[in-house]
């Protein structure tokens, strides 16, 4: 299972997509929605807030298949490594890998830890942001 | 959001302005599901959650993060940079909740000529049970530069 890939997925960054999760988050910056502001800024444009990457398709799910209750997962962890802003408009390449699996001896049971990384490469080949995110299944 | 934070005005030990959101409401678990793509029931339909063992719906913990995540461009400014950003989720947050995020400056330094800063971050409710720990590196302009 670890190794495990995603089909790289192509994602078009849309406005309207970035404008929906700043107000789910509620989070009123004018980067993420007002044109103008953005424009005068040094992105020259709408950029995503943080955590908007987690809304990308990453092609296929690299958990399929496996023996994965939903009432039993919690999110763990996740970490995200950024090497420029998401900017409305563009294209991104998102793939999810498996990068660690195990189990541990907890207070409550068994507990299993799923660990994967999802990349995202602009239309040019480089690396936007990394992300590794740590899900919990109890047993 | 506030005004431009230069390298040279922050100090190590300084906290960031904490962000208070909520109380959470349901339908913003709703929201953010429609808007994450991410659709598990245990967050949107309570007689699911019930039924898994849960007292209520709760919230994604990416909706944890972002909440942090906006105290951070919140403070930043429109030149900083986050570079890193992680979080660990060692509670839920609840219908209800109070989440109030803060930030403390851990390390500041410079290499090869940028201005970096670490943070130290976590999340409470109002009851005082931590949500979320985490970290952030971020790159701050110079007032030199």
């Amino acid at each position: 299972m670890v190794g495990r890939k995603s089909l790289p997925a192509k994602n078009v960054i849309e406005r309207g997509a970035i404008r929906r999760f700043a107000e789910a988050i509620g989070d009123p910056h004018p980067l993420w929605v007002d044109e103008d502001y953005a424009r005068s800024t040094r992105f020259g444009g709408i950029v995503a807030p943080p955590t908007f990457a987690v809304s990308l398709q990453v092609g296929s799910n690299v958990r399929e298949g496996l023996p994965i209750d939903l009432t039993k997962i919690l999110h763990g962890e996740m970490e995200f490594e950024y090497f420029r802003p998401l900017r409305a408009g563009e294209t991104l390449f998102c793939q999810a890998e498996i990068v660690d699996f195990y189990t541990k001896e907890g207070k409550s049971g068994q507990m299993s830890f799923l660990v994967t990384e999802t990349r995202g490469v602009d239309a040019n080949g480089e690396l936007v942001y990394k992300s590794r995110s740590t899900t919990l299944i109890r047993s | 959001m506030s005004g431009q934070v230069y390298f040279e005005d922050v100090h190590e030990g300084d906290s960031i302005p904490a962000l208070v959101k909520g109380p959470l409401e349901r339908i913003q678990l709703v929201k953010y599901a429609g808007a994450s793509g991410d659709f598990n029931p245990i967050h949107v339909d309570e007689v699911y959650a019930q039924a898994a063992g849960m007292k209520s719906v709760f919230a994604h913990g990416m909706l944890s993060m972002a909440f942090v995540g906006q105290m951070l461009t919140d403070w930043m400014g429109p030149l900083g940079e986050l570079k890193r950003f992680q979080v660990r989720f060692s509670a839920v947050a609840w219908p209800g909740d109070v989440i109030t995020s803060t930030g403390t400056t851990v390390r500041h330094w410079e290499e090869k000529g940028e201005g970096l800063v670490e943070l130290a971050l976590e999340s409470k409710s109002q009851e005082g049970t931590v949500t979320v720990k985490g970290a952030a590196c971020v790159r701050l302009p110079r007032r030199s530069a």
